[in-house]
């Protein structure tokens, strides 16, 4: 088993590569100058000629990405063109909200999505099971800005319960910080709600036609010990996987839900970035987000040991 | 006893009309949801005939709620959102279908190569693993904005992270077929490897590959509307539904119809290519639907 952990561990080496190398080419690859494209179109030549000595962009493409892997292991992001700090620096500042977010996202979205799922699939094929899909349907296919909006819409402006957007730490009080976040993370959790309850559905309904759980209905255990203790149980992996996989989602979603809640984490960081073409910072963040994904699939792809141990490698 | 073969009914003594009621009903989602997006297709070609001129401002009508002669209201430039949210559906559609086209024509190059040649497909993996590892939305909106706003980089920037995922399908498939009895056949007899190629594994590429489009389709038109809302997409003065709602933001609380009827669009155009797509995979991909 160890020798399994540490092999897919290392097998993230080549993954994060690409990622490192696509990141660096990132500039390169698209027409025209960097510097030019960085500059904007309202630049002066000198302007140019700074932002091109700023990046290194007068050595070799070899060199320029050798000098620019080593400052990354040393935790140097590069420095921001538009405000002149460490993009390290401007990435943890906003850290916080969106951890926040994301937390509590993937909290309220299992504790709706996997009983949701397991109900569809106990209730097959009946208005209950329907019902269900019908709504994972409606969560892949309406935008987060449009739920966003339409939660506003009701819940801020014409009913008055919650803030329009903005933030409160959780250090502020719980009860603020809950009022704050309610609304971005429903927004923000639709799809992986959606995503999470098919495959929950899906995964328990083959479960279901096992013959151990015949045997368990035949001695007469309760509805509820057999679908969590022997179904549950037995369809966590595929679920586990997926509310892995599902991250991804989640980080681009929060680029736009951040946006809208006016909320100021990575993702608001990630527009600004874009809009000004700030470009350390669009490559750290594309980093630390691929990142993030690789280690919670190196980390769901680990927990697969411990959750099903017919599972040897 | 001998069965007569002459009193099984056949398909094609059925008319067309009952042949059409039988399919619907065994696949009530493919119909419903091909039937939604034929509807769009057709307000989209219809747009000259139906809508006003989309960016025709009117100061005096600024910020109309929908009404009589306005029914979808105005923007803060008086510009009817009727008219503007009908040609919207344009690029969205454009989009949606350029990339699902894109995606799976550069996606089954690359995966039927990679299925078949083991030193190239090692390295293609990996590269694919990797663009898979960077969230579409950050990729996507860091190439448009390096490569510029327009329509085709749009289209481009949404496909690159879309690709991966049908070359794993495609390698899939092929590494599945080759090892088939009937292919190992067809190979010890010297049929040549473009031959096989043709007849054997790409007719079993069509149909996951259908399905894959059409999910590869709506979840682009959604990316596209995220681009244009984010700044980061189509040119702002193209009237398309993410640039609508993008500008309809500030005068939300005072007129939340520029937001509210491109969006009910959008959605509507989604689920109908989503639905679409999970009729077609019930349809045609039995192994995957028993699945899912």
């Amino acid at each position: 088993m160890y020798a399994y952990i540490v092999r897919r561990i290392l097998a993230t080496i080549p993954v994060m590569g690409v990622v490192a190398v696509f990141v660096f080419l990132l500039l390169h690859l698209t027409p025209g100058d960097p510097a030019t494209v960085i500059a904007g179109d309202y630049a002066r030549p000198e302007d140019i000629v700074r932002i091109r000595e700023q990046l290194g962009l007068n050595d070799p493409l070899y060199i320029q990405f050798g000098n620019w892997l080593w400052r990354l292991f040393q935790g140097d992001m590069g420095i921001s063109i538009f405000s002149n700090l460490p993009v390290t620096h401007l990435i943890q500042q906003r850290l916080e909200p969106t951890i926040m977010m994301a937390l509590t996202t993937i909290i309220i979205a299992i504790a709706i999505a996997v009983p949701l799922g397991v109900l569809a699939a106990w209730k097959q094929g009946t208005w209950v099971d329907r019902a269900v899909m019908v709504f994972a349907v409606l969560g892949f296919s309406v935008p987060i800005f449009v739920v966003a909006y339409a939660m506003i819409w009701g819940f801020s402006i014409k009913l008055k319960w919650l803030p329009v957007q903005g933030y409160t730490p959780i250090g502020e009080g719980l009860i603020p910080f809950l009022r704050n976040i309610i609304m971005p993370a429903v927004a923000l959790g639709m799809v992986y709600v959606a995503l999470i309850a098919r495959i929950t559905r899906a995964s328990v309904m083959e479960v279901l036609n096992e013959d151990y759980i015949r045997t368990a209905r035949a001695k007469g255990l309760a509805s509820t010990t057999i679908l969590i203790r022997h179904a549950l149980k037995n369809a966590a992996v595929p679920i586990v996987t997926i509310i892995g996989i599902g991250i991804a989602l989640l980080i681009g979603g929060v680029v736009v839900t951040e946006s809208v809640f006016n909320i100021p984490g990575l993702g608001r960081l990630t527009v600004d970035a874009i809009l000004r073409r700030d470009y350390p910072i669009i490559q750290g963040l594309i980093l630390v987000f691929s990142g993030v994904y690789v280690l919670v699939n190196l980390l769901i792809d680990i927990s697969y040991t411990f959750l099903d141990p017919r599972i040897r490698y | 006893m001998v069965a007569t073969p002459t009193e099984v009914p056949l398909g094609h003594d059925k008319t067309v009309s009952r042949r059409a009621w039988d399919y619907t009903r065994r696949h009530p989602t493919v119909v419903i949801g091909l039937g939604l997006l034929l509807l769009m297709v057709v307000i989209t070609l219809l747009a000259p005939v139906i809508a006003a001129d989309p960016l025709f401002m009117n100061p005096i009508d600024r910020l109309r709620a929908p009404q009589e002669g306005m029914i979808f209201g105005t923007d803060m430039y008086g510009r009817d959102i009727f008219s503007r949210t009908i040609y919207g559906s344009r690029i969205s559609l454009t989009v949606g279908i350029s990339v699902a086209v894109l995606s799976t024509v550069v996606g089954l190059a690359i995966g039927l190569i990679a299925g078949y040649n083991r030193p190239f497909d090692a390295i293609v993996m990996r590269i694919m693993d990797g663009i898979m590892a960077i969230p579409a939305i950050l990729l996507a909106i860091a190439l448009v904005s390096l490569a510029g706003a327009s329509i085709q980089n749009v289209i481009i920037a949404i496909s690159i992270p879309e690709i991966p995922r049908v070359v794993r399908l495609v390698r899939s498939v092929v590494l599945t077929i080759r090892e088939q009895p009937y292919v190992e056949a067809a190979i010890s007899v010297g049929t040549n490897f473009w031959k096989i190629l043709w007849r054997h594994i790409l007719p079993n590429t069509v149909a996951p590959l259908i399905v894959q489009a059409t999910y590869v389709c709506a979840s682009a038109m959604i990316l596209e509307a995220i681009l244009s809302f984010l700044g980061a997409g189509t040119p702002p003065e193209i009237p398309t539904w993410g640039n609508i709602i993008a500008e309809g933001r500030t005068y939300f609380q005072r007129a939340p119809w520029i937001i509210f009827f491109p969006g009910l669009f959008l959605a509507i155009t989604v689920l109908a290519v989503n639905i679409l797509g999970d009729g077609l995979r019930d349809n045609l991909d039995p192994r995957v639907a028993r699945r899912m």
